[in-house]
């Protein structure tokens, strides 16, 4: 893939709101890897979520077409174990809200397969709804 | 000694053998634990996201409530905990947020209230050793596998429960009833959480790997204080003649404790783990 960095894409309105939302300075992150390191879910991602803080970092907005942050389950692993303190599960929430927020839903209810809907735990579905529609 | 309870919207459904098994052998060791009155979902998530608001105002009602009931509330679910606990840490953390919060329910939360989860009530409040004493079924040689999951623990600088990458309160807990806990390299791995409504395959293959990593480490059952985990580990496995049951502690303590079957709770579960207990049942009567 390749793409263009700048000056204004890093210092760019989008990297601003994801900063804002999520509350963290993305440019703490000094991509160790850590947190990829210890994703249990990194093997099903189209992104390690290294690099979707790196392309947060350089202004990169096609990181919200990413499946990684809706693969993300906020299990809270990566900022158990980030030696800068960067808290990743807020910013795949900050890119997530941004997506949301923009109209893009990620579940359809009417697809959901209609055994699982009968036997899931309440606080999947109000919970699961809360993360993946606006 | 009476202590408020917040059930949450899973355990008054379905994982109505949690609440269940819960009261009974909080019962059998002293503790009542009473229902807040008019409680509400927590809203099943802690809000990432800094400018959201909204998904605090549910919480902080449940805290509001407790707080005017007694000086302590208790949850079973992990994550009612969860949400609990890092809500009440936020609005400490941030008066303004708190201010308005308060201004839009009409209502003056103090942000004074303790939760615990029930485990912390078991080890800083009873005690292990003291829990020992009142088993009186030992689940002698059961190989138990505690499975902590992720929400119980994390983030450490707002949960303090115990060591987040090496936990030992569900250990603890497994040698105080006489069975023996299981180390298994995956015991704090996620199980999917909410992938579970979005992609229900990307859960059970999480799950699988858990559940397969206890059996090879020796497991009988798994232990979890949590209704998502023990959805997420058990129904991947209900058509599975060789299942490992997923049951909470307190089911686990209900037989322990040589409670009826009728306060196991265990009706709901996929993998019945009945086989398993009833043995232990057994042994001691013989």
């Amino acid at each position: 893939m390749r793409t263009t960095i700048s000056a204004d894409k890093v210092r760019s309105e989008f990297v601003r709101e994801v900063e804002e939302i999520s509350g963290e300075d993305l440019l703490a992150c000094n991509q160790c890897g850590k947190c990829s390191a210890g994703c249990p879910v990194a093997s099903v991602m189209d992104l390690l979520p290294s690099q979707v803080i790196r392309m947060a970092q350089l202004g990169m907005e096609e990181v919200l077409e990413s499946r990684t942050i809706w693969i993300c389950a906020s299990c809270l692993t990566c900022v158990t174990r980030c030696p800068k303190g960067v808290d990743l599960p807020r910013l795949m929430e900050a890119l997530r809200e941004i997506a949301l927020r923009s109209g893009v839903t990620e579940i359809d209810l009417s697809q959901l397969p209609e055994d699982l809907v009968d036997e899931l735990p309440q606080l999947a579905i109000v919970g699961g709804f809360r993360k993946y529609i606006k | 000694m009476k202590i408020s309870y917040y059930p949450g919207c899973t355990l008054s459904t379905k994982a109505k053998g949690y609440d269940r098994s819960g009261r009974a052998v909080a019962a059998a060791l002293g503790m009542e634990l009473v229902e807040l009155p008019d409680w509400q979902c927590c809203g099943a998530t802690f809000p990432l996201a800094t400018d959201n608001s909204m998904a605090l105002i549910a919480p902080t009602r449940v805290l509001h409530q407790a707080e005017e009931a007694g000086d302590q509330v208790a949850a079973l679910c992990a994550i009612c905990y969860h949400v609990l606990k890092r809500t009440q840490t936020a609005l400490d953390r941030d008066p303004e947020m708190l201010e308005r919060i308060n201004w839009f329910m009409e209502q003056e939360y103090r942000g004074e209230v303790k939760v615990v989860h029930f485990l912390e009530l078991l080890r800083d409040g009873l005690g292990w050793e003291a829990l020992a004493e009142r088993v009186t079924q030992p689940l002698k040689g059961l190989r138990a596998a505690p499975y902590y999951g992720c929400l119980l623990l994390r983030p450490y600088d707002e949960i303090h429960l115990d060591d987040p990458e090496d936990p030992v309160i569900l250990h603890d807990l497994i040698r105080a009833l006489g069975a023996e806990p299981v180390d298994f390299p995956f015991n704090i791995e996620c199980c999917g959480s909410y992938l579970t409504v979005k992609d229900p395959s990307i859960s059970a293959d999480l799950s699988r790997q858990i559940v397969a990593s206890a059996r090879e480490h020796g497991a009988e059952v798994i232990v979890t204080a949590c209704p998502l985990c023990q959805f997420n580990l058990d129904y991947p496995q209900r058509e599975s003649l060789e299942g490992i049951p997923i049951v909470y502690f307190t089911q686990l303590m209900a037989v322990a404790l040589g409670l009826p079957e009728t306060d196991w709770g265990v009706e709901d579960l996929y993998v019945d783990p009945r086989p398993v207990f009833r043995e232990m049942v057994a042994e001691t009567v013989r």
